[in-house]
This record gives C-alpha cells, sequence and structure tokens, in this order.
C-alpha cells in the first residue's frame, strides 16, 4: 500500500509549514528586512518624492530579491543538519516530490507573505495604489521563480562553508533577468503604459522555470547527498 | 571505429593527446592571428560609418563568439560527466573555466572601449551587454562552487549542473539583438544567408576567428593535461609521466 | 555478475573518497532472514557502505541489486522496501516524536497515529509521543528512531551503530526487535563495532583498510 505522490507532496507541505509555524519570529526576519533594505534606498538616496516614485519598481525588486535570497539559504539547511534530508530522500518519493513540496511550502511562507505586504512598501515608495495590482502579479510571479532558482541553489550549496554567499553568487546572475522584467512591469504600471509585454514575459519565465527547476534541484540534491 | 571516442575517457590517452596537439595549435594559431591582426588592422578598408574605429572588431567580435562557445563546451563536457560518470568530461570542464571567464572580460573590455567612440559611453544596460555580463557572473559561479567542495568528484558534478543550467543564458546572449531593441549592432556574420559584411573585411574576422579558437585548443590542452595530473595523481602511469 | 533471487546483492563495488580508496571490491549477498554484522575498525567504510546500499551513493565500479535488479533501475521503489537508521536519529527538534513518525513513515505507508503510538509503547517511550524531540534524551531519540524504523514495515533493514546511546535494556530491546524482524524472513545489515547478542545465525564482513 505505497503512498502516492500527491498525497506525499501534501504531507511534506504540511510538515514544512509545522515546522516553519513553530518557529514564527524565524518567518518574520525576511519579511522585516525586506521593510529595512526599501527603506535604506529613500534614507541613503535623499529623494523628492516625485524621484522616489520612478526608482520604486527597482528599489522594491532589489529588497524582494535580497530578502529572499536570505531566507533561501534554510530550505535544506536545517534538514541537512539533523539526517531528515537523508530520510525524506529514503522515503521512495523521489527527489522531484520531495524538492517541489518543500519549495513550494516555502514559497508560502516567504514569496507569499512578501507579495502581502507589499502595499505597505509600496506606499513607502511612494508608488500610486492603481499600480498595485500589477505590482502584486509581478511580485508573485518573481519571487516563485526566484524560490525555484533559489531550490537550485541551495540544493548544490548544502553543507558548504559560506553557502549563502555562494548561494547568492549563483542565484542572483540567473534572476538577473527577472529583476529586468519585474520591475519593468512595475514600472509600465507606474508610467499607465501597457505593462502587459512585460508580465508576459515574466510569466513565461515563471512556466519555464517552474517546469525544469524542480529536477534540476533533484538533481543537485542527489549530487550532495553522495 | 568507435574506439577513438572511448579512448577519451583514458585519463593517459587523453594526457597524451593534448601534449602532441599543443604546439601544432599554438603555431597555426599564430599565424591565423598574425594574418588576421596585420590584414585587418592594417589592410582591410575603412569602414563607411565608423572609419577605422571599427577595427576592434577583430578582437572584441571573435572574444565574444568564444565565450559563449567555451561556455556551452564547459556546459556540455559537464554534461557528459554528469550523465555518462566520464571523468574526464569534469577535466574538460574544469580546464575551460578560465579560459571562457577570460575571453569574457576580453569581449566586456573591448566592447566596452568601442562604445566610446560609438554610443558616447563605456558602459550601457543593454540587453546584449547585461547577458554578457551575466555570462561572466555564471563563469565565477561555476568556478567558486567546484573550489568549495571538499570533495572533488561532488564539486565537479555540483559545477558541471551549474553550468548545465546557465546555458539557458548561451541564445538569449545570441538573440537579444534580435529580440529587443538593442543599441547593440545586429548580427552580421553569425546568420542564415549572406553575411552582410564586405569580404576583404572578413576574411580577416574569419582568420582571427580561427585563431582565437585553436589558441583555445592549444590552452585547453595544457591546461587538461595539468587537470589531468592532478586528478590522476595516485595512478602509476602519472609516476612514469612526471619522471620523464 | 552474482544477484540474489530475492534478496540484496552487493558486487566488487568500488568507492574513492578524495585519493582515498574507502571500499575495495566488497561484495556481499543477504537473503530473506539473514542478518549481516559489517565491522571493521574506523575509516574503513562501513558507514559509506550502508549508504551505498540505500542507493544515495553511487559505486565508481560494482553494482548493488535487489531482488536481482539493479537499484539503479526502480530507486524508488527499492527505497520503500528499506529502512535506514544512521548514525544521528535523524529527528526534527521542533516536532513531537509522534509528528515525527508520521511525517516520515507516512511517506512510506499510511500508518494511523494509534498504530505509531503503539510503536513507540514497544520501544519504550510512548510517554514521549506528544513532547518535542528536542527535549528527549539521547537515548530516547535512539528509540523514537528505532520506532520509525519498526512502523516502516520494511524488508531490508540498515543500521549504522545502533545500539549507540542505548543502556543495557535498550540495547536488549533493539537485539529483541532484530531478531523477531530476521525470525519473520526480513533481512538486515548492521554495522557495529561491538559484537551483537543475537540467537539468531548471522554472518559477518569484516572491512579492513
Amino acid at each position: 500500500m505505497t503512498v502516492g505522490a500527491w498525497e506525499a507532496f501534501w504531507l511534506i507541505v504540511r510538515r514544512e509549514l509545522c515546522l516553519s509555524f513553530r518557529r514564527p519570529e524565524q518567518l518574520f526576519q525576511p519579511l522585516v528586512f525586506f521593510l529595512i533594505v526599501t527603506t535604506l534606498f529613500p534614507l541613503g538616496l535623499n529623494l523628492q518624492l516625485s524621484l522616489l516614485r520612478d526608482m520604486a519598481p527597482g528599489v522594491l525588486w532589489v529588497a524582494a530579491l535580497l530578502s529572499s535570497l536570505l531566507s533561501l539559504d534554510s530550505l535544506f539547511k536545517s534538514d541537512a543538519d539533523d539526517g531528515t534530508l537523508e530520510q525524506l530522500a529514503l522515503s521512495g518519493q523521489g527527489l522531484v516530490v520531495i524538492v517541489t513540496a518543500k519549495t513550494c511550502a516555502h514559497w508560502l511562507v516567504t514569496g507569499a507573505a512578501l507579495v502581502l505586504i507589499s502595499p505597505l512598501v509600496a506606499i513607502a515608495l511612494n508608488i500610486p495604489s492603481f499600480a498595485f495590482a500589477i505590482m502584486m502579479a509581478s511580485l508573485t510571479m518573481g519571487t516563485l521563480t526566484l524560490s525555484w532558482l533559489g531550490a537550485i541553489g541551495a540544493g548544490l550549496t548544502i553543507g558548504l562553508r559560506r553557502s549563502n554567499v555562494l548561494l547568492s553568487l549563483i542565484v542572483l546572475p540567473l534572476a538577473m533577468p527577472l529583476l529586468i522584467f519585474g520591475a519593468g512591469a512595475t514600472d509600465r504600471a507606474i508610467s499607465q503604459i501597457g505593462a502587459a509585454g512585460a508580465l508576459y514575459f515574466l510569466a513565461a519565465l515563471c512556466v519555464f522555470t517552474c517546469t525544469l527547476a524542480p529536477f534540476a534541484a533533484g538533481a543537485a540534491l542527489r549530487i550532495t547527498l553522495e | 571505429m568507435w574506439t577513438w571516442f572511448y579512448k577519451l575517457a583514458s585519463p593517459p590517452h587523453v594526457y597524451g593527446l593534448s601534449g602532441m596537439l599543443a604546439p601544432w595549435f599554438l603555431g597555426i594559431a599564430t599565424l591565423t592571428i598574425g594574418y588576421g591582426l596585420i590584414d585587418g588592422l592594417a589592410f582591410a578598408p575603412p569602414d563607411y560609418q565608423q572609419g577605422d574605429a571599427f577595427r576592434i572588431i577583430y578582437v572584441h567580435a571573435p572574444g565574444a563568439w568564444m565565450s559563449t562557445f567555451i561556455y556551452t563546451t564547459m556546459a556540455v563536457a559537464g554534461a557528459i560527466g554528469l550523465i555518462w560518470r566520464i571523468k574526464m568530461g569534469h577535466a574538460v570542464a574544469a580546464a575551460c573555466a578560465p579560459i571562457g571567464a577570460s575571453f569574457t572580460i576580453l569581449a566586456l573590455a573591448t566592447g566596452s572601449l568601442w562604445g566610446k567612440p560609438m554610443w558616447g559611453t563605456y558602459w550601457a544596460w543593454d540587453p546584449r551587454l547585461t547577458s554578457e555580463l551575466i555570462l561572466l557572473f555564471l563563469y565565477f559561479g561555476a568556478m567558486s562552487l567546484r573550489s568549495a567542495f571538499e570533495d572533488a568528484a561532488q564539486g565537479d558534478r555540483a559545477a558541471a549542473l551549474l553550468a548545465v543550467v546557465g546555458v539557458v543564458n548561451v541564445p538569449i546572449i545570441h538573440y537579444s539583438v534580435v529580440w529587443w531593441n538593442s543599441l547593440h549592432q545586429g548580427a552580421t556574420v553569425a546568420k542564415l544567408g549572406k553575411p552582410a559584411m564586405e569580404l576583404s573585411m572578413l576574411w580577416p574576422l574569419l582568420s582571427m576567428l580561427l585563431g582565437f579558437m585553436l589558441f583555445f585548443g592549444a590552452v585547453l590542452c595544457l591546461r587538461l593535461q595539468g587537470e589531468v595530473l592532478n586528478r590522476e595523481r595516485q595512478a602509476n602511469w602519472v609516476r612514469q609521466a612526471v619522471k620523464s | 555478475m552474482s544477484t540474489v533471487p530475492n534478496g540484496l546483492g552487493v558486487d566488487k563495488v568500488h568507492i574513492w573518497r578524495g585519493d582515498r580508496h574507502v571500499l575495495k571490491g566488497v561484495s556481499l549477498q543477504v537473503s530473506p532472514g539473514e542478518l549481516v554484522h559489517v565491522s571493521g575498525a574506523n575509516g574503513t567504510g562501513k558507514t559509506t557502505l550502508l549508504r551505498v546500499i540505500t542507493g544515495l551513493l553511487q559505486p565508481e565500479q560494482g553494482t548493488v541489486t535487489w531482488c536481482a535488479r539493479a537499484i539503479n533501475r526502480s530507486r524508488s521503489e527499492y527505497q520503500t522496501r528499506l529502512a535506514y537508521l544512521s548514525h544521528e536519529p535523524a529527528l526534527k527538534g521542533d516536532l513531537t516524536a509522534l509528528e515525527n513518525l508520521r511525517f516520515s513513515v507516512g511517506l512510506k505507508r499510511r500508518a494511523s497515529l494509534e498504530e505509531l503510538r503503539e510503536t513507540l509503547k514497544r520501544t519504550g517511550v510512548a510517554q514521549c509521543a506528544d513532547l518535542p524531540a528536542r527535549v528527549l534524551s539521547a537515548g530516547q531519540r535512539r528509540r523514537v528512531a528505532m520506532a520509525r524504523v519498526l512502523a516502516m514495515r520494511a524488508s531490508l533493514w540498515l543500521l549504522d551503530e545502533p545500539f549507540t546511546n542505548l543502556d543495557s535494556a535498550g540495547a536488549e530491546l533493539m537485539s529483541q526487535l532484530l531478531q523477531a524482524h530476521v525470525e519473520e524472513g526480513g533481512l538486515a545489515v548492521v554495522v557495529a563495532h561491538q559484537a551483537l547478542q543475537i540467537e539468531w545465525p548471522l554472518r559477518r564482513l569484516e572491512l579492513t583498510p
């Protein structure tokens, strides 16, 4: 009576959510980081409100990128440290299912949370409210893609010294197109030019990554578990 | 018929082959690069738009082509090492990485020098330049990842996977001038149909490309010898080879 | 290549770790109802051998077969049939013992919570079922890990130093469970540097450097 992939997926997601909510203070850290980094830009650059609006999409996206990266290091780390990652790998479910479940759960507690508080940050950066919908749509797709890119990077860097630096070094170049289109979409939304093109491209990147990354991340895990 | 292919998986064979090929590659490379530079810099007619400034193309374009070619080679070699577990694949990938990174830096630097007279700026955030810069970061990432592992075999496999994931960037670099409004000029040679370049300008360019390829081949052979010796240092044949 | 029709076959496996030739052509056959005790000094590759058998580590040369088929062919299916107990008990500190079992066993087979509680009772840690694993002692954690192995109902047990951190009662319990497992037709490969107190014919594999 073996357990099907779908059932296993939900079990692992429940496990991850259970673990995340047992340490609620760790859930807030990336969000607080997001808020702090977005504050740094206007403080450091001492901008007038109108100029702030021009820079806002870029600032928002860079901050989202950096705070996502911060939390990605822990995707596999704690499981690798206490030996439960091996147990998961030996559960007979296949690494792709495991990686997919962990990444989805991770996105729910980091990326999705980021998208939900983005209006707050947007107000601080003087982004007009009519641009919120497109901003949140682009952030949703962007953080999802980033979670997947980060899963590949995290899988490759488990257990290495200074793995968070290496992780950033690997993931950021791959995430640059994401930044370009995500910030571009938000920018177009603010200027009220059509953001559809940028959103479509972002969606294409998202779908492409979500389809292929599970296999790459599974392969990465297999390499590191050896 | 396939025996020559299977032999490529054998380290002593690769070592010997590289040692034999390297001087030939280097010799012919010197000749072709020499011809390309002399003809391109001195004898090719000046461009109707850019005048003599266009001559940097003889270093910039082959350099840029090599940067993507070497990345693809590195990714393919790494994939061979990953899928079929052939250690020589990883040796080739490891040897390629610094050479590819150097060509990328060459392309970016010469492009930057060319940009100043042409576009009025040393750098622009346009799709082709940005994706070439991403390529440089990918090279650095692969090299850092490989060296971060204590177990060299694991490091090889991790770097190979990263190279394969990053190969997505290569078509983006090539097609960026087609897909987006780019400052950078479109493809004049590497496209289907007749090249859009005058033949007297084209020959030195092709010669430079051939020369750079052979130069890459020579440096790859030399680096590969070093990689093979390092990786196989426990084997008996290495002791013989080093003694002689 | 020698294979075992309904059991585990390890055929001339070689592993290098960096420059060290850790496993040099190790072979092993285990049939149902057999227990193999792997012993050897530190650094002779006992844990490595076990990891090769689990399929996590690919040997450079040699094969591992299960029921005469190479495990690479049907890795997931093979891994459902085995239970691996590593050096660390591999429990999440923030989850209770019961939750730990539920989330790991639940990936291999559907087991009700009552059944898992029963299993915890069998290994003598029923009182720990609702305590987070981080407050348990090392011995209690090892017993919870044993319960996990039991609850998985696996045919092949791969145990790495299962007697670590166990008091004499715990060690006796472990031996009893092992014996019961092989009596019922299960297979077991146990790495231990001390002798096993089991009244069951066991074979020994001594690894040398």
